[in-house]
């Protein structure tokens, strides 16, 4: 960095009262931002680095402080030493606490975890080339998912102040567009003036629907400088937060009367609900509407145990209906059409002719060209860019406007006859559970319910995707926002138990017992994060759904197979995880936690999982290995 | 005499080692043709629907693995011959019946909405 040009005019007096300005215009627990707090005074100088400031990354810790940061998620790179140090001795390894990663994958990953449970970002540092390339799996499930993480990359831009060799290997000239695609901003600040604004803006702008993963980097000789050599200027800029983006009124109106006058009217809600307020608006939805709600679990959107939840009818109930509201549908086309993946290729619509399809989401204001998370064309007859979250209010009091005395009669036949179908999925749930109940290896349901049976009276969160085939979505009451988080967004292996572990670090202290339903093709990606969980003392209950494959890739390559007319016997090779078998509560007892298994018999499966929910409730995380069926 | 009850004790009892047989060679190729993958190891279902208990009469179950075209990937005789699909089809017929849901406090628990 060319300190030269970098100022060193500092009034570091009131850095105090700079810094609580800023903290007190950053977040609550949730998403929505708050109200801006008042402006400081206009005059220059009058915050900046903290009193006792002495290094450029003393600078860079007072404005991840103002952004009430809990934790800095990283694996170390002398790249951000500077900044590393700084955080220790200067911030006092205080919000933000230091997480150590063993690898920059998990990093990613758990400020993904973190940012759903609690509607707020993690910061991760990433070493830069090579950092950044480990990070960038992740930072693609997280931009797929739409969720916020924030990054800061150690770089350092001065060819003659680079150490001959590695910093070399370890340098790039703009190091962040190799994720550019797939991230929504980021920035290679020249001063320290210019990190801290660009550091602000990252969160603001992923935190700002569609969220998304930003990157700032901090170059090395910023990071190293000397306070003295600084000139200029040195604010901490004060971080507000836009309101998410509504659709608009009259559109809004248009399909309250659309949804007030349908027979057969459906709603299917993706990654709409970003905090517990979004959970209650769909609830009021449904109920304004007599309404059934499909949550295709992108969020935790809806409560299952609510009688117009219909996420087993889902499927039949959207071929009958005549009107259908999509809530941040992450794919729209695919909700609505069947693709058939035999010889011939086979599309088939799911809706009936003439039904309308309303959309609401946010990701219709920005797009990027060269991955295609987008998915395909959906042909939507109502699309509506804007926040689903945000245009519920305005949607429900517009349905209520609409609603006369023929609606209301019919909306509460509605209701009860959903509400009567509900009782018969339940049975009918119940009844697939029973089937090889005493299976060996376990069976996927037998497994949900035997976990359900330990946690159905504690307060608990499911902080993985439901890798139980759906059984924990179908046999569980999932009836609190913070239940559920969805999954990987982008569908990129080795999400789960990172992200788990950064989830549950959110629920430490609230006395809720996070749970990871953990895939073992999953968990080879990056073990290491078992050590962070134990290191960090992050209570975590991680159950294996080891069925010693992946279970997904065999059925591919035996449908290739089949499809050409030749021996589906091999599709194991290169898909299975046997010869040997994983150990994986050996792996988990080789980085200190507590571990139980393989099981593979049904009747030691709830036994188990009581002694490590005992573990986890002293504060411990724990690991259960049960061997279970394919699915 | 003695030949006699030896010969008497093979007859009666090599149609049940027979069946057995058939029984075991049809768990064998269910898992070793892939059958496993989408019906679960016990054909309880997964990414396919459930085949056992209640299999199905053979017709509709090998028409089905012979000629769909829909979500399934189908078998021809030149990949699975018409007696290893009977042997497949005598292994189903075995698995056990649903426990009962009523006796099961596990799932009389589940799936209540509370
Ligand atoms: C790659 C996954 C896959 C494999 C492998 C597979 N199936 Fe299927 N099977 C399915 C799916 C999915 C369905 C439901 C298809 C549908 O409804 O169109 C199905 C349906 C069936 C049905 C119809 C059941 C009913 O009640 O309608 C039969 C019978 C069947 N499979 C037998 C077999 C047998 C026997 C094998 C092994 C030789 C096998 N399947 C292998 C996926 C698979």
């Amino acid at each position: 960095m060319d300190q030269d040009q970098n100022g060193s005019a500092l009034n570091r007096r009131n850095l105090l009262k700079g810094a609580s300005l800023a903290g007190a215009a950053a977040l609550g627990t949730q998403v929505a931002a708050e109200p801006p707090a008042a402006k400081p005074a206009a005059t220059a100088k009058t915050d900046g680095a903290g009193p006792n400031a002495i290094a450029g990354g003393d600078y860079m810790v007072d404005v991840l402080k103002s952004l009430k940061l809990d934790y800095i998620v990283a694996n170390p790179g002398s790249s951000f030493r500077g900044l590393h140090e700084s955080l220790l001795n200067y911030g006092g390894n205080r919000a933000p606490e230091f997480i150590t990663c063993m690898h920059e994958e998990s990093s990613v990953a758990m400020a993904h975890g973190y940012a759903k449970t609690t509607g707020r970002p993690l910061c991760f540092l990433a070493h830069s080339t090579v950092g950044l390339q480990h990070a960038s799996m992740a930072l693609y499930n997280a931009w797929c998912d739409r969720v916020p993480v924030i990054g800061v990359l150690g770089n350092i831009m001065n060819a003659a102040a680079r150490r001959p060799g590695i910093e070399w290997y370890h340098t790039a000239q703009d190091p962040c567009a190799m994720v550019r695609d797939y991230t929504k901003w980021d920035d290679q600040p020249n001063s320290l003036q210019h990190f801290g604004e660009s550091l602000v803006r990252a969160y603001k702008i992923a935190m700002t629907p569609p969220m998304g993963p930003t990157i700032v980097v901090a170059d090395g000789e910023l990071q190293e400088m000397h306070m003295k050599d600084v000139k200029g200027d040195l604010h901490l800029p004060r971080l507000a937060l836009p309101q998410p983006p509504q659709a608009e009124d009259s559109a809004l109106r248009d399909a309250a009367k659309l949804l007030a006058k349908a027979e057969r009217p459906i709603i299917y809600a993706d990654r709409m609900a970003r905090t517990p307020e979004g959970m209650t608006l769909l609830v009021q939805l449904a109920e304004t509407l007599g309404c059934p709600v499909v949550d295709m679990g992108g969020r935790m959107n809806f409560p299952n145990n609510h009688p117009l939840s219909q996420n087993e009818r889902g499927g039949q109930l959207l071929r009958q209906a005549d009107v259908i509201l999509a809530l941040e549908v992450a794919d729209l086309w695919g909700m609505t059409h069947e693709f058939i993946d035999n010889e011939e290729q086979t599309v088939q619509s799911k809706i009936r002719a003439g039904a309308k399809i309303i959309s609401i989401s946010s990701t219709e204001l920005y797009l990027k060209s060269n991955y295609q998370d987008f998915q395909r064309y959906a042909e939507p007859d109502y699309p509506m860019a804007g926040d689903a979250q945000a245009s519920l209010p305005s949607l429900i009091e517009f349905c209520k406007r609409e609603i006369d005395d023929g609606a209301r009669g019919r909306i509460s036949k509605r209701a009860e006859d959903h509400a009567a179908a509900k009782a018969k999925a339940y049975e009918a749930t119940r009844n697939n559970a029973a089937v090889a109940w005493n299976a060996s290896p376990v069976s996927t349901a037998r497994l949900a319910a035997e976990i359900w049976s330990v946690i159905k009276d504690e307060d608990w969160a499911l902080v993985s995707n439901d890798a139980l085939s759906g059984w924990a979505r179908r046999l569980w009451t999932f009836n609190r926002h913070y239940r559920y988080i969805g999954g990987a967004g982008g569908g990129g292996v080795g999400y789960c138990l990172p992200a788990s572990v950064g989830a549950a670090l959110a629920h430490r202290g609230t006395g809720r017992i996070a749970i990871n339903l953990q895939a073992d093709g999953d968990m080879m990606y990056a073990p290491g994060a078992l050590w962070t969980a134990v290191h960090h003392k992050v209570p975590l209950l991680t159950i294996m759904h080891n069925n010693r494959a992946y279970h997904q890739e065999i059925m591919h390559v035996l449908r290739m197979a089949n499809r050409r007319d030749r021996d589906p016997s091999t599709s194991h090779i290169g898909t299975t995880i046997d010869n040997p078998y994983i150990d994986y509560a050996t792996l988990a007892k080789s980085m200190g936690m507590y571990a139980e298994g393989p099981i593979s018999d049904p009747a030691q499966v709830g036994k188990a999982i009581r002694r490590a929910l005992e573990v986890v409730k002293q504060g411990s995380p724990a690991l259960v290995d049960i061997v279970t069926q394919p699915r | 005499m003695r030949m006699f009850v030896i010969a008497a004790a093979l007859l009666v009892s090599a149609p049940a080692f027979a069946a057995d047989n058939t029984v075991t060679e049809g768990k064998r190729l269910y898992n070793f043709k892939g059958c496993y993958q989408c019906h679960g190891y016990v054909g309880q279902g997964g990414a396919g629907v459930r085949l056992a208990p209640d299999v199905k009469p053979y017709e509709v179950f090998s028409d089905f693995v012979r000629h769909t075209t829909g979500a399934m990937p189908s078998y021809s005789e030149k990949i699975l011959a018409e007696d290893e699909l009977k042997k497949i089809y005598a292994f189903l017929q075995t698995m056990p019946k649903a426990v009962d849901v009523a006796k099961t406090p596990l799932l009389m628990n589940a799936a209540t909405g509370k």
